[in-house]
């Protein structure tokens, strides 16, 4: 038998043990990738969830919304959790998706949602996060950080490849307006490089190659809870910083309706918002702040949230992309 | 033959195909794509071109000169080739970055810092991890040279010149074009090494576009007119090459190691410059990984990372199993030009493709291990026929008149001829494909089980959630599997050859 015949038959398998368990009710739910690691929030919610609902909760990592669109109506999934708000115009005009039913009143965002089809469940905003012990004074607003001097050394994401790319340009953007490009002009000398995804930005910010990084005003906790470390910290900015939240949603053609409800439900329960900040490393989209973990209660966030609902990101986007692109390119 | 090709062929243009009749047609290029495109060919032409030249006279000294540790330093120099994008960038910025090793020496030494952002570091980064392939196509070659011929030559009293263009001339003109074509085919579709280095948006290249197209706008159409272009690219550069190589050959060796007898005295001195220069250049960075990767390997590495390992080491398997047996009947210079045009074929189109074409008949994610399998069996092809073609070829015409003399039956030619006389180039190049296969992230995304995660995956999770070392650990675990799966195969090959 070669490996490759061992592999099929592997796969053979473990198509059989699951439809094993079929006689128990299935929720297949769509997830990004990080999100179903071992350490990511994934493990937990099927652990919560299965103890409540008495079936299986199989959750699918991958590509999110290119894979449903390229199911359409023949998709497995019945529930997706982890989309953004720039992808749910596509989503919404896609027709796949249902209304959630959920009752809004218990959410604490920072601002008003009334969506009907999507459902926050965790939330954070842009931020440019620095090593305490290697920068006493960050700039104080985005206005000082684009008159820094430009030995200043920041990482960022392309928008073209990235979600907390794009929300960067949507940022600078809502910040600027007509007056992107210029702020993109100022702040190019000091970017180091951009990279495809937040991973490899990261990376480069705790290996010291860079001195800020484009990342979430929660970055911070993951090194205050899981790390004892409390020398990285965003900077703040009056303007504003902007909303990044992550959603759910149920699938119109779901053969489990009831079930999908019952998930969508338990999304904003105690027991999910309970664990999510430290899954996702996120503020919990329905949990009053006195009931978050520590480390969280101690990050900097900001007095002013700044975003586009969908339909004005869908219409601004496409010059952001550009006042970036143009202005980084000279 | 005939199967091997139409698989191939099916396999390269049947997911485009099936991207096309989802999208309903060819889509409209956006404004930025012609750029990305110039920016594209660009690059990947400096970067085939530096690659090789820089390959010219390491591997000319690592054929001639014989030390001690050089079986080894040929082995490791391999190592870049294999590594995950990710990681081999971390470690090229530790050693070229802004608070890199070099800029470190610099400001120790009062000197301006180098920047290594920019074009000229997007070459250097293709480099990096081409120079060690073109390194060993070349030398694979050198070695071929029936060493008779070297001994014959210094009879003669031919100067080093003459050796040159009697010898080695010959030899370069038959394998740098191919050697540049590989180089230039990998580098096509680059995209998160040219983003990074490059540093911005002036390092757009085509498969950024895709991404894009495919990712974010949804747009099917435009991202299946940037594959075939880059399929056309690719498929182009193939063909130049092959037609720039012209056959060669005339007398026969024993197939045995013979000291070279030259490279002495000044020659000697500059062979081991280059030599030199090239493992500090390919070598360095690869310490460095190690060096970050140690604290998170120590710390173990996790169940899910272990697990992942073991998926992995079953693709590489599988993988170059599966590239052998495609290798075998594709070995001629038409089989080349078709595989050649495989490895210019978007990873994100294939994968999309391969599951529309699949989703009707099979659930994806319980394909995805057997899917990556293929998938890096195909993507390997090329560099499989790169390597094996010429010295098959040279086979047949070398002993194919004594072997129908002899009524040899295919199996005896098989067993007596083809394979010991092949025994080298197969082992690197099965070598080469098994770690190719470890290291592969590409088409993974849209066919991911969360239970049955391959390393490089694991790896991008792993950062993903903050576990940056854990993650270099392992990053570690991947590079040492990988190159050992390397050394045994090209180890296997080389036994009773220079020994």
């Amino acid at each position: 038998m070669t490996p490759y015949m061992k592999a099929f038959t592997f796969a053979a398998g473990c198509l059989m043990a699951s439809t094993a368990l079929a006689e128990t009710p299935a929720l297949t739910v769509y997830a990004p990738d990080y999100f179903v690691s071992e350490w990511g929030p994934g493990p937990k919610i099927e652990e919560l969830f299965e103890a409540e609902c008495n079936c299986d909760l199989q959750f699918k990592p991958g590509d999110l919304l290119p894979r449903i669109l390229l199911e359409g109506a023949q998709t497995d999934a019945d529930v997706v959790i982890g989309l953004n708000t720039d992808v749910t115009k596509k989503a919404r005009e896609s027709g796949l998706f249902g209304t959630h039913g959920v009752a809004l009143d218990g959410l604490t965002l920072p601002l008003p949602w009334s969506d009907d089809t999507f459902l926050p469940f965790n939330y954070g905003h842009t931020a440019f996060i620095y090593d305490t012990t290697k920068i006493d004074t960050p700039p104080a607003s985005f206005e000082a950080l684009l008159e820094a001097p430009d030995d200043l050394r920041l990482v960022i994401q392309d928008p073209r490849s990235s979600i907390s790319g794009l929300a960067l340009v949507l940022w600078v953007q809502s910040v600027y307006g007509d007056q992107a490009q210029e702020a993109w002009a100022k702040l190019a000398p000091k970017i180091v490089t951009v990279t495809r995804g937040w991973s490899e930005s990261y990376g480069m910010f705790t290996d010291g190659e860079a001195d800020m990084v484009l990342s979430y005003t929660t970055s911070p906790a993951y090194h205050i809870i899981a790390e004892e470390d409390e020398t990285k910290k965003a900077a703040i900015f009056p303007e504003g910083h902007y909303f990044m939240v992550e959603l759910a949603a149920k699938l119109k053609g779901t053969d489990q309706p009831e079930l999908a409800d019952q998930f969508m439900e338990f999304i904003l329960s105690e027991a999910f918002q309970g664990m999510i900040a430290t899954g996702n490393w996120s503020i919990p989209a329905a949990l009053p702040k006195d009931q978050w973990p520590d480390g969280f209660k101690k990050l900097n966030l900001p007095e002013k949230v700044l975003f586009y609902s969908e339909d004005e990101a869908a219409a601004v986007r496409a010059e952001a992309i550009e006042a970036w692109r143009a202005a980084l390119s000279q | 033959m005939i199967l091997a090709a139409l698989v191939l062929a099916i396999l390269t243009l049947g997911p485009i195909g099936a991207v096309l009749v989802r999208a309903g047609g060819l889509g409209d290029l956006a404004p930025g794509d012609l750029q990305a495109l110039r920016f594209t060919v660009f690059q990947a032409t400096l970067s085939g071109l530096f690659s090789v030249a820089l390959a010219i006279p390491v591997a000319r000294a690592l054929a001639r000169q014989t030390f001690w540790g050089r079986g080894l330093l040929v082995s490791l120099m391999g190592a870049p080739f294999i590594l995950p994008v990710i990681v081999a960038v971390m470690g090229l910025l530790a050693v070229f970055g802004r608070s890199g090793l070099v800029n470190g020496a610099l400001d120790a030494l009062g000197l301006p810092n180098v920047n290594i952002y920019g074009l000229h570091g997007v070459v250097l980064a293709h480099v990096f991890f081409n120079l060690p392939l073109a390194v060993r196509m070349l030398l694979q070659a050198w070695l071929a040279i029936p060493a008779e011929r070297f001994r014959l030559a210094s009879s003669l009293g031919l100067t080093p010149w003459g050796v040159f263009c009697t010898l080695e001339w010959p030899l370069l003109r038959r394998i740098a074009p191919g050697a540049f074509a590989v180089v230039f085919v990998i580098c096509l579709t680059s995209f998160a090494v040219a983003l990074t280095l490059g540093g911005g948006p002036r390092a757009t290249t085509v498969e950024l576009a895709i991404y894009q197209a495919m990712r974010f706008d949804f747009d099917l159409g435009r991202a299946a007119v940037l594959g075939l272009v880059q399929l056309t690219l690719g498929f182009v550069a193939g063909l130049v090459a092959l037609k720039l190589a012209p056959a060669q050959g005339f007398g026969i060796g024993r197939g045995r190691w013979v000291a070279r007898w030259d490279g002495r005295g000044l020659a000697r001195v500059l062979d081991f410059f280059w030599i030199g220069l090239a493992a500090a250049f390919l070598l360095a960075p690869l310490a460095l990984v190690v060096a970050r990767g140690v604290p998170g390997l120590l710390e173990g590495a996790g169940e899910g990372t272990w697990r992942a390992a073991g998926h992995s080491l079953m693709v590489a398997l599988a993988s170059t199993t599966l590239a052998v047996l495609w290798a075998l009947p594709l070995a001629t210079r038409r089989g080349e030009l078709l595989s050649i045009a495989a490895i210019a074929i978007s990873p994100l189109v294939l994968g999309t493709g391969l599951f529309l074409l699949l989703r009707p008949f099979v659930n994806p994610f319980t394909m995805a291990l057997p899917v990556t399998a293929v998938v890096n069996a195909l993507m390997a092809l090329p560099f499989m026929l790169r390597i094996l073609r010429p010295e098959a070829e040279q086979v047949a015409r070398d002993f194919g008149r004594l072997g129908a003399t002899l009524r040899m039956t295919p199996w005896a030619w098989l067993r007596l001829v083809w394979l010991p006389r092949l025994r080298r180039p197969l082992g690197f190049a099965m070598g080469l494909t098994a770690a190719l296969a470890m290291g592969d992230l590409g088409v993974i995304a849209l066919f991911a089980d969360p239970d049955r995660a391959t390393l490089p995956l694991q790896i991008h999770r792993l950062m993903g959630a903050y576990r940056m070392e854990a993650a270099a650990g392992a990053a570690l675990l991947l590079l040492m599997l990988s190159f050992g799966l390397f050394w045994l195969f090209d180890r296997g090959g080389r036994v009773h050859v220079e020994d």
